[in-house]
């Protein structure tokens, strides 16, 4: 009995190192990137790239080839034919994103539905699975999030640029063009990896709540991008740990938590 | 070395089937002040962004002189407040160093605000944190934007007075773009003055001495000539009757 029980212990203990492991990995990227997303008023472009990640799912299940490069692949389709549609005229962009983003989240569910043979559990796509992370996903996590982190570094000035005054930038010499694809390609990145954290419909909230909340205290990019990523993390260990004792489910729990550091916050005068 | 820094021949643009400029040709020279005026949407800020390459002629050839940098002052800047950036951070962003920032910023009159986020410089901070910005890169050719825009009447003379003095102390050339005829600024060499296509250019003339016309308008130079012809709401040239001339000329007295 005692060697079951410890066994048992033992793989709990794995599972949870897991899950926290990936969510600060994930936490570490989604603050700068955050970051970001706040001062480019991107988040509904989050979204419209979050929810074709579930189409991503769908084509993955489809075509019978890996999840996470299908959704990679779907995530990077949509974020190039987005850099494309900013330049169109026809519609205001928040109504395109608006028609894209809930188009590809009803063609994701409508696909998954039509799939039979398959059992697809939509609510640890929707809202994230972060206690079944296995160790091949850790590996992927870091990996991604390693490549957006080196990313974002090695364009940051370029970046902070483009987010003043993308013209003044061309005419300094920076490629405007590029750096903002690169922009929307870290995005999409991101968003494949942290589906499995928070799931598609809660991905921009882990990258919005923990900016907004760094912003309070914060007088320069890099420190707002730092903390934000530091309370990022807060909220994975903290949600986390709600969810173990209180048994709510992880993904939800972690946005909470950001929810309530994002309160906490409000009571500090905003720097600079 | 050229003795023009740009030069424009015949130059066009169009977006979306509507030509907002034609047959446009002039030369900025080393040194001078050219001020483009006209009315809203008469493609001023275009003519800016076709000199600064953002955009690309539909026709036409735009020569740049070799040992061209210039300086840009863009009409306005938002600075979402979510984005926390001080003044010196925003002038080092374009690859200077921090001696070189705190030194423009002496330059153009504002060294206090080396620490003040952006966000919260009052308009003519602004308009002033801009044209540092602008000289970091030591251009000889400055291009401005509505310099003056968001800055009250005292502060506008202020600015232009410290555009004339930036003009000698770096010895760069000057493109301003300005809607406001009264104000264009009596060190402006050349005026082009422009509605889709340049109705007419020339130099400046000072108007009048009158203490009466100084006390309203302070030291400024009226761009004194008359048009032969008048523009409809659409910038389309029309006769001395009012008729719209399809393609017709647009000539000066």
């Amino acid at each position: 009995m005692a060697t079951i029980s410890l066994g048992v212990g033992a793989n709990m203990i794995d599972f949870l190192l897991y899950a926290l492991l990936a969510g600060i990995g994930v936490a570490a990227v989604a603050g700068p990137l955050g970051c970001f997303v706040v001062w480019r008023r991107m988040a509904y472009f989050g979204d419209t790239l979050a929810h074709s990640a579930l189409l991503g799912v769908a084509m993955g299940v489809l075509l019978n080839i890996d999840l996470g490069i299908a959704v990679t692949l779907i995530c990077l389709l949509m974020a190039l034919g987005l850099v494309a549609l900013e330049q169109q005229e026809v519609l205001a962009l928040d109504t395109l994103l608006g028609i894209l983003s809930h188009s590809s989240l009803a063609a994701g569910l409508v696909v998954i539905s039509l799939l039979s043979d398959v059992r697809v559990d939509l609510m640890s796509l929707l809202f994230g699975d972060l206690l079944s992370v296995t160790k091949a996903d850790l590996m992927v996590i870091y990996l991604g999030a390693g490549v957006a982190i080196l990313l974002l570094a090695t364009l940051w000035k370029s970046l902070i640029n483009i987010t003043v005054e993308p013209e003044l930038a061309a005419v300094e010499g920076v490629n405007v063009a590029r750096v903002r694809t690169a922009l929307m390609v870290i995005t999409a990145l991101v968003i494949a990896i942290a589906m499995k954290i928070v799931g598609v419909l809660l991905i921009t909230a882990l990258l919005i709540i923990p900016a907004a909340t760094a912003r309070r205290i914060s007088a320069t990019p890099e420190s707002m991008a730092v903390i934000a990523s530091l309370v990022a993390m807060l909220s994975v260990v903290s949600g986390l740990a709600t969810s173990w004792y209180v048994d709510t489910p992880a993904g939800p729990s972690i946005v909470i938590s950001a929810t309530l550091l994002f309160c906490l916050s409000l009571n500090y005068k905003q720097k600079g | 070395m050229n003795n023009y820094l740009i030069q424009l021949k015949s130059v066009s643009k169009s977006f979306t089937d509507k030509t907002i400029l034609q047959n446009i040709s002039m030369t900025v020279n080393r040194g001078e002040i050219t001020t483009l005026i006209g009315p809203n949407g008469a493609g001023k800020s275009s003519l800016a962004r076709l000199i600064l390459g953002l955009i690309s002629p539909d026709s036409g050839k735009i020569s740049r002189a070799e040992d061209l940098i210039i300086g840009y002052m863009p009409q306005k800047i938002h600075i979402d407040p979510t984005l926390p950036i001080s003044t010196c951070r925003f002038l080092q962003l374009a690859n200077a160093s921090l001696e070189d920032c705190n030194k423009a910023l002496e330059q153009v009159g504002i060294p206090d605000v080396k620490h003040t986020p952006l966000h919260k410089l009052s308009g003519g901070e602004m308009q002033r944190a801009l044209l540092a910005r602008a000289i970091l890169r030591q251009p000889n050719l400055l291009i401005l934007d509505e310099p003056v825009q968001g800055v009250d009447f005292n502060g506008q003379n202020e600015l232009y007075e410290l555009i004339g003095e930036l003009r000698s102390s770096l010895n760069c050339g000057i493109v301003m773009v300005s809607h406001d005829l009264h104000l264009v600024m009596s060190a402006t060499d050349h005026v082009i003055c422009l509605n889709h296509h340049i109705c007419c250019q020339g130099k400046p003339e000072q108007v009048t001495q009158d203490p009466a016309y100084l006390d309203i308008f302070g030291e400024t130079a009226l761009y004194n000539h008359q048009h032969n012809h008048q523009h409809n709401i659409q910038g389309k040239v029309l006769d001395a009757d009012g008729n719209h001339q399809p393609g017709g000329g647009c000539q000066h007295d």
